[in-house]
């Protein structure tokens, strides 16, 4: 029970990033646009976060630094693809090499600590919230380990990802908005004829992307670590990526693509050096590679077909 | 498209990849004053550490090949509308091809090894990125997107065979056993002592002869044709009888193996065993090469050089200039992408309206009928 809890615990710590980042991920997809650039984006916010926390001595500052640079690549991103009509994976891939070059080469010549920024502490971090009760009730058996040890003590951004999947879910399905969303995603010739904006609206799903992500990569430098570390990010962009596809770009099965992959990466740090019965020693290396393992056999259509939006990765081109 | 005429094709290959560069590399300047050193000084000193001096100019020759591997396997996929991001496993899983060769034959004088050394290792890359190109193929899953887990998938694997299989007992660190002295591809400094024991071999050689074949590949055989009629039109392609699938996987596998020659260049000469990770992003520069080269293996070997100049400039930079680290080079080479592959269009409508403005001031009539038509 307690190693269980303890392995839950950390899935949640590791998929909240991964959370954050896949929904982001969803909202540019159900516009039309690939975006690669999660990884570079992930990694920039990361690097904002916690610059900016490092000189303020305040996370939310930080928080709002993470936001503010992943909002800039995604400028970058919409400029290139919305209206220069560039390829948006190649953007994407660009975007994730700046990310990657300019964190080092900034930390590098403002801290001299080879990249790495200043170590965070007091309130340029954030710490987990206590849920109402919680102390009271972690000696009842069951509930309090449940109440207490898993769902209580966590920062404040992971309780934002997780409420993000609903009012996601609520936007997508319930508003104007993602009505629009989806469609300029499907149909984008639909829209104009109808007298909307399809730059607009693609403008505004990667705003939102943005946020999310931007959210994301604070979390990996102010609350999951205490400073930023080159290449923090370390592919977690991509397996949000992976994720999404996983969850056919919908938001609860995107929850439960990052949890499971989540899953799979706390049952690692458990599992290391753990033998197994029959199986023996599971090496770290087979689950690392596990969910993009399971991802390309589920793009393959070994386990269900998953379709992305059908204009996602073109352009739109108003028609003259 | 609007009212613009195409322009000159000299304006197309030569003019607006040297602006996109350009730009790419003004931003870069950018960036070096805004950390407080100067831009202008800084090129100095990458030139002089590139050319500059024999031991420099070995170094920049060895990235150079390596460069030219990565980026033609990128642009040969290119031209038939493919975007292969997977250089990178590629090349990691073609190292494994050449040294479990390598080791096998130890003893065995270089000459002979070298070919069955390459042909291991270009199996090896290009089985690898056959995989996502049957995936495509056949089920459908993006090319994109697959070269990226695959480039995960060969980290992990390649870091459990290094560390748990090759790994001496006696060696600490993670990598393989070190090949024979006879069969390690030559360095070039045995015959050029001017190169001063730097780790550029062979390979360069079989990297120009790459390019010129790849050339032959693209522009005058029967399937380079049908490559690019894919490239530019998939279903047109298909209505031609050209068989799409086939195509994708026989492109994917050239691609692959194109990229596994690094490893004939790394592991069986410049470092003469196979170590962790070490590819070391070179199979994401050729991304930036390919884009700069306009997938044309004259561009791809000019822009390979200048990745060349870069990337050992840059160390020599980093030593000089010690707030100027080497991330700087990445910095440059996502610019570089960024301008030449996702933004080249930004340039192209200001350079039409100049020649647009040029031309009606020569020959005002003509274009003024032109409007009419």
């Amino acid at each position: 029970m307690e190693d269980l809890i303890s392995v839950l615990i950390t899935t949640i710590r590791v998929s909240t990033p991964l959370i954050l980042a896949c929904l982001a991920g969803l909202y540019s997809e159900r516009s039309g646009i690939v975006d690669i650039g999660l990884e570079g984006k992930l990694l920039g916010s990361a690097f904002g976060a916690a610059v900016v926390a490092a000189l303020t001595g305040n996370a939310w500052l930080g928080l709002l630094a993470g936001v503010g640079v992943s909002l800039v690549f995604s400028a970058i991103h919409g400029l290139a693809s919305i209206n220069f009509r560039g390829n948006q994976i190649i953007s994407g891939v660009a975007l994730n090499f700046l990310a990657s070059g300019l964190t080092v080469f900034l930390g590098g010549a403002w801290f001299g600590r080879g990249g790495n920024t200043p170590p965070l502490s007091g309130d340029a971090r954030f710490y987990g919230i206590q849920l109402p009760f919680a102390q009271e009730l972690a000696g009842v058996p069951v509930i309090g380990p449940i109440y207490s040890g898993l769902l209580s003590g966590h920062s404040i951004l992971t309780y934002i990802a997780f409420l993000a999947v609903p009012v996601t879910a609520w936007v997508l399905w319930r508003t104007r908005f993602g009505l629009r969303l989806r469609a300029v995603g499907e149909n984008p010739k639909a829209l104009d004829t109808a007298g909307m904006s399809v730059s607009w609206l693609r403008y505004k799903a990667l705003a939102i992307t943005a946020v999310l992500v931007g959210m994301g990569g604070a979390y990996l430098s102010t609350a999951q670590a205490a400073s930023f570390s080159r290449e923090m990010s370390s592919g977690r962009g991509y397996i949000a990526l992976a994720a999404l596809i996983f969850a056919k770009w919908k938001p609860y099965p995107a929850l439960g693509a990052c949890l499971l992959f989540g899953f799979l990466e706390a049952l690692q740090y458990r599992l290391q050096g753990v033998r197994l019965p029959v199986i023996g020693e599971v090496p770290t290396q087979a689950m690392q590679a596990l969910p993009y393992v399971l991802t390309i056999l589920l793009l393959a259509g070994f386990v269900g077909r998953a379709i992305a939006p059908k204009a996602s990765g073109q352009p739109y081109v108003k028609e003259r | 498209m609007s009212g613009t005429m195409p322009l000159p094709r000299w304006v197309d290959v030569i003019l607006l990849p040297v602006l996109n560069v350009t730009l790419a590399f003004i931003i870069g300047g950018i960036v070096v004053l805004a950390v407080g050193e100067n831009p202008i000084e800084a090129v100095r000193i990458m030139l002089y550490g590139a050319f500059g001096y024999g031991y420099g100019f070995g170094f920049t020759l060895y990235y150079t090949t390596n460069f030219i591997f990565a980026g033609l396997a990128v642009a040969v996929a290119y031209h038939g509308g493919l975007f292969n991001i997977g250089g990178e496993g590629q090349a990691y899983v073609g190292g494994l091809g050449a040294i479990l060769v390598a080791l096998a034959v130890g003893g065995l004088h270089w000459a002979l090894a070298l070919p069955l050394i390459m042909i291991a290792a270009a199996l090896f890359a290009g089985t690898w990125a056959f995989i996502p190109g049957w995936l495509q193929a056949r089920r459908g899953s993006h090319v994109v997107i697959t070269t990226i887990m695959m480039n995960f998938i060969a980290t992990s694997m390649m870091s459990y065979i290094i560390s748990r299989i090759l790994k001496p007992e006696n060696v600490n660190s993670d990598e393989s056993a070190r090949i024979a002295e006879v069969t390690r591809v030559p360095f070039l400094s045995e015959w050029i002592p001017f190169l001063n024991n730097t780790p550029v071999n062979i390979s360069l050689f079989i990297a120009l002869l790459a390019l010129v074949g790849v050339y032959v590949l693209i522009w005058h055989t029967k399937f380079g044709y049908e490559l690019r009629t894919m490239g530019h039109n998939g279903v047109a392609a298909r209505y031609a009888g050209m068989s799409n699938a086939r195509l994708i996987m026989v492109t994917m596998a050239i691609s692959g193996a194109l990229v596994g020659m690094v490893a004939v260049n790394d592991t069986a000469g410049a470092h003469g065993r196979l170590l962790l990770g070490y590819v070391a992003g070179t199979g994401f520069v050729g991304i930036a090469v390919a884009f700069m080269g306009k997938a044309h293996p004259i561009g791809v070997g000019l822009s390979a050089l200048l990745f060349g100049v870069l990337y050992q400039g840059g160390q020599e930079l980093a030593f000089t200039m010690p707030a100027i680290t080497r991330e700087m080079i990445v910095t440059i080479q996502a610019l570089v992408i960024l301008f030449t592959g996702a933004m080249s269009n930004m340039l192209r409508r200001p350079v039409e309206f100049a020649f647009m403005a040029a031309r009606s001031r020569r020959e005002p009539d003509r274009v003024a009928q032109e409007k009419e038509a």
